[in-house]
């Protein structure tokens, strides 16, 4: 779908984040996030098992793998809307075992959602509002004395309509969001997690159901997001983008990390084709998954 | 021949009796758990329960003041509050709703049985708690009004009190809706797991509406009992299933809703009760008892509800965009 987009610019990657060898689990320069034996299972399932695994600061990192690898397990994990089994895991120095997931969206590990979670019967610009932090008026005892908050809600107004505007939201801004297309949604829910400054900005599918056109303006929009000096972190299916935009990328499957590195170079790693295609791919056994044989393909073709 | 002078003045007195302040307190209260924050609360009666059985049981028992009872009827509520809020706000919204329809009953059941009749009067409840409240009455003793609407000094204070309390309350809830602290409460009605991620507590916030609106009903329980004596009969789960009517009537997620709901209500439950039995006393419905008349005035309210709700989903004062998008 999205093989059809030319890019319009080519994106300054970020290089020289990796002490050592690329590897899984390989030690970072300057890491942001770092789990270790972070471990969780449903039943007999374990659907996560990461050792070890760091995410450079300053550097946009896709997480990709086959269906079912576990990624959005470990971006719950990670942001405190899961508990994993045993574990422990820190942002910025700061442990985050234990910590409930609005305290981790208040150290600036902000995420999104793989299906958008737009505040449907919210307008635009609340939807954008709500994304501040440190509200005055956001005490039960302090909102019905306007004069308290109204000065703030004016400064987060205009920091609204500022944002709004960059993602070309601005004329929706007293549209109730559930009257947006799926891509706009993308936007916005990718708009108001940049309302509260974060550090550390996990995407969960941005593109997943975006059209090709809106894909573009929302690559850039994740480019812009690393030349404000955030760190992002996100998961995608789409091998373009991942290559397009990635300096780093973290393969999973089957819940543990089986590589890392450069996007060029990782893609080529034998536990990627494994992982996506099964040890055994090119043994004949009569029927192909289409699907992965079509990534493949489109790998190759790419890389040559 | 119908007295129909008599069956309307009889209904335009609904307009501004205590009861419909009652029901409209109540109302108002629901608004805000289940029209803003999405709480389905299905034990409203219970808070209405705790606001009676506090303010008479602290003036009867304890030779409490006014304003000790009235506390005292507040903080059981959010004693109530917190205890069906601190297992249940963190599950899906339907477990809030069988736990509170549970814990309504279980409070009536309490205060209808026998063991605590000292206290709380069993079945035949408790009355004589309303000499503090007519000692504050500023208003001479007389009669007072036109019309329909003459009383005296006690049931014009009764209906003052009342409906002061409707439009401060009214104005409070007006003022919180429309701060930020109203926005992260409509916000989670709409997907509490989206605001988690912009860090807010959640779970603080569904606590503080539950407590909130519970305090609502439980002073709407409080002006419920000024013009009656308490009966724990009246507690019913029936009852919380009427304030729903009356706030879907007017807008589950609106202000002036709950109130004009409630006048609607209990205007037309009044005047149908009135045009049933004088209908089947004077022989036009002959197939009919007194007794069933009595009940037929519920069918009636309950079909012009369904076709409110029918033809006007969003309620009286509800906004038709709200519901252009299924969610």
């Amino acid at each position: 779908m999205s093989s059809n987009v030319t890019p319009t610019s080519t994106p300054v990657k970020t290089t020289g984040l990796h002490v050592g060898d690329a590897g899984p689990g390989c030690r970072k320069v300057d890491p942001i996030l770092i789990a270790d034996n972070v471990r969780r299972t449903f039943g007999g399932l374990t659907a996560v098992d990461v050792e070890h695994v760091e995410v450079p600061r300053g550097a946009i990192t896709a997480l990709i793998g086959p269906n079912g690898a576990g990624k959005t397990t470990l971006f719950n994990l990670l942001t405190g809307f899961d508990k994993p089994d045993s574990g422990k895991w820190e942002f910025d120095g700061r442990s985050l075992a234990h910590v409930p997931a609005y305290r981790v969206a208040r150290m600036g590990l902000i995420r999104t959602f793989q299906l958008t979670k737009s505040l449907a019967l919210l307008t635009v610009l609340d939807n954008m509002k709500l994304g501040a932090k440190g509200q005055i008026g956001e005490n039960l005892f302090r909102s019905f004395l306007p004069f308290l908050w109204r000065k703030q809600d004016d400064e987060i107004e205009a920091k609204a309509l500022e944002i709004l505007a960059r993602f070309k939201l601005d004329t929706k801004k007293d549209d109730y969001a559930a009257s947006l297309s799926g891509g706009q949604r993308k936007l916005l829910e990718m708009a108001r997690a940049l309302m509260s400054d974060p550090t550390l900005v996990m995407l969960d599918e941005p593109m997943a159901g975006v059209n090709p056109a809106l894909t573009q303006s929302l690559l850039d929009h994740v480019l812009d997001l690393k030349s404000k000096g955030m760190t992002v972190l996100f998961v995608e299916h789409d091998m373009h983008m991942v290559r397009h935009i990635a300096d780093w990328v973290i393969v999973m499957a089957e819940g543990k990390i089986v590589a890392e590195g450069d996007p060029h170079l990782v893609m080529q790693d034998p536990a990627v084709i494994d992982a996506y295609l099964g040890a055994h791919h090119d043994a004949d056994i009569g029927t192909t998954d289409t699907e992965h044989v079509e990534v493949l393909k489109e790998l190759i073709d790419d890389e040559q | 021949m119908i007295d129909w002078i008599q069956i309307f003045s009889n209904a335009a007195q609904e307009l501004i009796s205590p009861t419909t302040a009652a029901y409209a307190l109540a109302a108002l209260g629901l608004a805000i758990h289940f029209g803003y924050t999405g709480l389905l609360n299905f034990g409203q009666a219970g808070f209405m329960a705790l606001g009676a059985y506090g303010y008479a049981i602290s003036i009867l028992s304890f030779g409490f003041p006014v304003w000790g009872a009235v506390l005292v009827g507040i903080g059981a509520s959010v004693v109530f509050a917190l205890i069906l809020g601190i297992p249940t706000l963190r599950l899906r919204a339907d477990y809030l709703a069988i736990v509170t329809i549970a814990a309504a009953e279980i409070l009536r059941l309490t205060f209808t049985t026998n063991t605590f009749a000292d206290i709380t009067g069993s079945a035949s409840g408790l009355q004589g708690y309303k000499g503090g409240f007519a000692d504050l009455n500023p208003i001479p003793t007389g009669s007072y009004g036109f019309g329909p609407f003459t009383y005296n000094a006690y049931d014009w204070w009764i209906r003052i009190v009342g409906w002061s309390l409707v439009v401060i309350l009214a104005l409070v809830t007006w003022l919180i809706m429309r701060s930020p602290w109203g926005r992260v409460i409509k916000g989670i009605r709409e997907d509490e797991d989206a605001v988690r991620a912009l860090g807010k507590n959640v779970y603080s916030y569904k606590m503080q509406s539950l407590i909130l609106g519970g305090v609502y009903g439980t002073l709407g329980g409080m002006i419920f009992i000024l013009p009656r004596s308490v009966v724990p009969a009246n507690y019913q789960t029936s009852l919380t299933f009427f304030v729903y009517a009356i706030l879907l009537l007017g807008g589950a997620a609106t202000i002036l809703g709950p109130v004009i709901g409630s006048v609607i209500f209990w205007v037309l439950l009044s005047f149908f009760s009135g045009f049933v039995a004088r209908a089947v006393e004077a022989g036009w419905l002959p197939f009919m008892s007194q007794v069933q008349a009595g009940q037929l005035r519920f069918i009636l309210v309950g079909i012009a509800i369904m076709l409110i709700v029918i033809f006007r989903p969003q309620g009286i004062f509800g906004n038709k965009k709200e519901l252009a998008f299924v969610k």
